[in-house]
């Protein structure tokens, strides 16, 4: 089930390379939609109070190397791998609608890096992470540069010039964490069997001394991932050339793989170092929601609103994550699945805003309300929902993490509170910029088509129904996330045991 | 016989078979060239050869035989290195069917000298004595010279073969220089020999032996084209006739680290502690002279010269560790980078010959719309060669870092990543070329040797020979198959690591 899970998208893209053009969008949708179906069908079947991994698939790969392929569902990735079905599904249909050209490769490269992002979910070895994690970077390589947009009129680069920036800096990071993954295995084996399990790994321990320098080599590739503050230089230039259906998928699903690397590996794996570098990380992620939120309130082009509204929401995760505490994390989860369906749904508004006015620039726009009552209705859902109205699951998320913060660092939490008024203002000036106002010349004010609509509304529908009952995911994910953190506090429990 | 106390030494033929075998093909095939009936039949009678001796090394596999009063030795290290330069040979030989130089060169003497290279690549691999070390040292390169320089109208070839012969033969030198230090120490030209002298005569860390090994690293260096000394490997490669270029990458590679591997851990193994880091540290400016050279170039093949350089770093760490995982890792990269490097010189070649821009970037521009079963061989290449999952690149980088680490040089991988990292610079080029039509590139900036006109490599004669070259079996056949095993490879890596365990056990 698990192996279905991960390979039907990249089967089905295969498939599609010998399809002719017209029905090439319709059978990737299907792959799309098959995935998501074995998804939901498995999260079903999931044990709910249980900590530990279900579903497991355990085969040895290379056995002279200590890898293994290893896959598994727990509490912490579980809601992830369904976000990333969903959100998918919706990049794919959303492109299927519309003319590409050589749409064959399109799809084909959209499902092999769904594949590759679902294994770096599901992975519980080491090196299988390190694989995927990269492997889920290539297609997106070809995406960005060959359907890209060139930005030279306006004095940025073309697109393969924006694709390679970012191909750069996220490689930085997963190449040294290849080095820190290899050399976490080969330490913690201390010169016995060599394993990449990450069971095993956290059972065996690392000395404290290797714990160090291991974090940052993780710690890069995953902030860079986010973007978090710093490193977030390859975002701007690449969110500006990205296909617009590739961007929901991209900022919705591939930022959280960091986020959740944070979670499943950094944290019991280095708990030590995770104590001892937290303060260093909180306040890159307070630097992240301070310099996100202003530039998502000065830029005008839609797609940088959304790009560092991005870069705040991954902060406040990342916060969640660093208060090291299990309700902290909790909310950094739930939040995930959040903010991946917001952000999915604002690109694929961002979308069909930029159709229907012809530019991207938020000064031009306005008033698109007007005769388009549904899909202004559902844009202010959308909208709600970003800026974490009570009510909403986002509210719920970012309470949980701000609770955790003032447990855990009081002072950054009153920084980190200033956040989410902020939040207010920039979700609220993408809404009232576009929907209304006078409407200039040239903007159309149409309802959303019976197409996009089908697109949209599942997604809004999830973000409704988080609203009502985000126990769905707080109740299966704390068991794991409770583990996680443990290792940390435990950890440095027995630290102060031996300093005393 | 006056017995003036000379004992023949025992020649175990079975075990020379294979070397045998190849000096019969050369003669063949050399005589085959003389009569006008015969000539067409050398490409075929020196694929004959590499498939016959091929099959006598496999008879040999998990041997350990020493030959001639220890001259030679077989074992799974000589048999998988020799392997791999048989391979790369047969390669080259389909490349090579219509190719210009092959055809001024006469069929006959280019087919002939390319078996005699494999002849030195193969006693190299073997070689257990600094005598047959040297002497096969050079029967590796003397054929390569004329090679490089047999497509007789091109400038840049005659260059490409002079400047090799000149650069090859200071190498040489160097290295005979280094040998003889290291003969004057222990007394002795046997590896073996070697190893008991250094201790039994008090020699260790004694400045005669260190100017020895010295001397033979930076002979050998020259060779792999390891950075300070590779200047001549983007210049040659270049210039020479792209097969040749293909043949040149990959087997003088393997073979010069099969014997740099045997003679620096099974001669000069009592003196590991002081040459480790001397050899960590060539490969870190092989890595960083390579990665940063490649970035800019417009010549494919120069390109491909200043990423071996690179790649030659990383293998090199694969020896600076000297231990068994470190062999088997070289041994898998090798063998790796064997495929990687073909998909993309098949590729290369077909191009040369359909487009009027030589090897220069621009004749790949747009090559995804206009020849996808091209584009994807060369683009699975880039992205094996720059290491991404899914390729017996990554796999490769993942063996030797293992390999580093255990070894207590997780500096050096860090410098593998880093750069890994800027290669992706020059790969993701070629491979935007294809895809995204590639920037525009300001002609003439192409830094090419001499008075080489605008387009890199172009002469009269480079204008397309073969507008179809790049739907011709014996192009796209290499091409397509290499791309395939190097991914076939980096998704079920099982049997090469299985391979490269074999050979990496022969010496530990």
């Amino acid at each position: 089930m698990i192996n279905a899970l991960l390979w039907v998208p990249l089967a089905f893209g295969f498939v599609g390379l010998f399809l002719p053009k017209r029905v090439v969008g319709w059978w990737a949708t299907a792959g799309a939609a098959a995935t998501l179906v074995i998804g939901v069908i498995m999260a079903f079947g999931f044990d709910n109070g249980a900590a530990g991994l279900q579903d497991t698939v355990h085969t040895s790969w290379i056995s002279g190397l200590g890898v293994d392929y290893s896959l598994g569902l727990d509490g912490l990735n579980l809601f992830l791998v369904l976000l990333t079905a969903l959100l998918w599904l919706g990049g794919i249909a959303f492109a299927a609608f519309r003319e590409k050209e050589r749409p064959q490769l399109f799809f084909f490269l959209m499902l092999a890096a769904e594949t590759g992002t679902l294994g770096s979910f599901l992975s519980q070895d080491l090196l299988l992470f390190v694989l995927f994690f990269d492997l889920m970077l290539v297609p997106f390589y070809f995406l960005f540069g060959a359907w890209g947009i060139d930005r030279t009129a306006e004095g940025g680069p073309t697109a393969p010039r924006a694709t390679l920036k970012m191909m750069i800096y996220t490689l930085i990071g997963s190449l040294l964490m290849l080095v820190g993954a290899i050399a976490t295995a080969i330490i913690s084996a201390h010169g016995g069997h060599l394993t990449f399990s990450i069971e095993a790994i956290q059972q065996q321990g690392l000395p404290v001394g290797s714990q160090r320098w291991i974090f940052w080599f993780f710690a890069a590739a995953f902030l860079v991932k986010m973007p978090a503050f710093l490193v977030h230089g390859w975002m701007p230039d690449t969110y500006r050339a990205a296909p617009l259906s590739t961007l929901v998928v991209f900022s919705g699903v591939l930022a959280k793989v960091g986020a959740y690397g944070f979670l499943k590996i950094v944290l019991p794996l280095f708990p030590q170092a995770t104590s001892q570098f937290q303060t260093v990380l909180l306040l890159l992620a307070l630097g992240s929601i301070l310099y996100g939120s202003v530039m998502a309130f000065t830029q005008t082009n839609l797609r940088l609103i959304a790009g560092y509204s991005s870069v705040a929401q991954l902060g406040f995760i990342t916060i969640g994550i660093f208060t090291l505490r299990a309700d902290g994390s909790d909310g950094a989860i739930l939040q995930m699945v959040n903010h991946g369906l917001v952000v999915g749904a604002i690109f694929i508004i961002i979308a069909i805003l930029v159709e229907r006015s012809g530019t991207e620039d938020l000064r031009a726009m306005g008033g698109m309300a007007m005769r388009a009552p549904v899909f202004a209705a559902l844009f202010l859902i959308v909208t709600m929902a970003t800026l974490a109205m009570p009510g909403s699951a986002n509210f719920i998320g970012e309470f949980y993490i701000l609770n955790g913060l003032f447990q855990a660092k009081i002072v950054f939490a009153f920084i980190a509170i200033s956040a989410v008024a902020l939040a207010a203002y920039y979700a609220l000036r993408l809404y009232i910029g576009t929907m209304h106002n006078r409407k200039p010349d040239g903007v159309l004010s149409r309802e959303i088509s019976l197409r996009d609509g089908i697109v949209l509304a599942p997604l809004v529908l999830c973000i409704l129904a988080l609203a009502l009952y985000p126990q769905l995911i707080l109740h299966r994910a704390d068991p794991s996330v409770q583990q996680s953190v443990a290792a940390v506090t435990e950890s440095s429990e027995s630290n102060l045991a031996v300093n005393e | 016989m006056s017995g003036a106390g000379f004992a023949a030494p025992h020649v175990d033929y079975a075990a020379t078979a294979p070397i045998i075998a190849l000096t019969v093909g050369l003669v063949v095939i050399l005589m085959s060239g003389v009569f006008e009936t015969t000539k067409r039949w050398a490409p075929g009678l020196a694929v004959m050869t590499l498939a016959a001796t091929a099959g006598l090394l496999l008879w040999h596999w998990n041997d350990q035989i020493d030959l001639i009063a220890g001259a030679l030795r077989v074992d799974n290290l000589a048999i998988s290195i020799s392997l791999i330069a048989i391979v790369s040979a047969f390669s080259t030989i389909l490349l090579s069917i219509r190719e210009r130089a092959a055809e001024e060169a006469g069929q006959g003497e280019y087919y002939a000298l390319l078996i005699g290279s494999v002849l030195g690549m193969v006693l190299l691999s073997e070689a257990e004595n600094l005598v047959t070390f040297f002497v096969a040292i050079e029967t590796l390169s003397i054929p390569l010279y004329i090679l490089c320089a047999t497509n007789l109208r091109r400038e840049g070839s005659l260059e490409s073969g002079l400047k090799y012969l000149i650069v090859g033969s200071l190498g040489s030198a160097t290295l005979l220089y280094g040998m003889a230090f290291i003969y004057g120490g222990t007394g002795s030209t046997d590896f073996a020999g070697i190893a008991h002298g250094i201790q039994a005569n008090g020699m260790l860390h004694d400045p005669l032996i260190l100017i020895g090994i010295a001397l033979a690293a930076v002979g050998l260096a020259f060779k792999t084209s390891i950075a300070p000394f590779h200047q001549w490997t983007p210049d040659v490669y270049q210039g020479a006739p792209t097969p040749i270029t293909n043949f040149m990458a990959v087997a003088t590679k393997a073979a010069a680290f099969a014997v740099f591997v045997r003679f620096f851990v099974v001669a000069l193994g009592p003196e590991t502690g002081d040459w480790q880091l001397g050899l960590a540290i060539l490969a870190a400016i092989s890595i960083v002279v390579g990665n940063v050279g490649a970035i800019g170039q417009d010549s494919l093949k120069r390109l491909l010269g200043y990423s071996g350089v690179a790649q030659a770093g990383y293998m090199l760490g694969g020896i600076v560790v000297a231990s068994e995982k470190g062999l088997s890792s070289l041994v898998f990269y090798l063998a790796a980078y064997l495929f990687m490097n073909l998909a993309a010189f098949a590729v290369i070649v077909a191009r040369e010959r359909e487009t009027p821009y030589g090897d220069d970037i621009r004749g790949v521009r747009g090559l995804m719309a206009e020849r996808p079963s091209l584009a994807w061989p060369l683009t699975i290449s880039m992205l094996a060669l720059a290491g991404l999952p899914a390729t017996a690149g990554f796999i490769g980088k993942l063996y030797l870092i293992e390999a580093l680490v255990e070894g207590s040089y997780t500096w050096l991988a860090v410098f593998i990543a880093v750069g890994t990292m800027i290669s992706l610079a020059y790969y993701l080029r070629v491979v935007a070329a294809m895809w995204m039509g590639g920037e525009e590139t300001a002609a003439g900036t192409s830094a090419a040797p001499g008075a080489t006109p605008v387009i890199s490599g172009a002469s009269p004669e480079a204008d397309p020979v073969d507008p179809e070259a790049g739907r011709r079996w014996y192009l796209l056949a290499p091409a397509v198959i290499a791309a395939g095993i190097t991914v076939f490879l980096g998704v079920i890596p099982q049997p090469l690591v299985d391979f490269a365990t074999h050979a990496g056990s022969s010496l530990f």
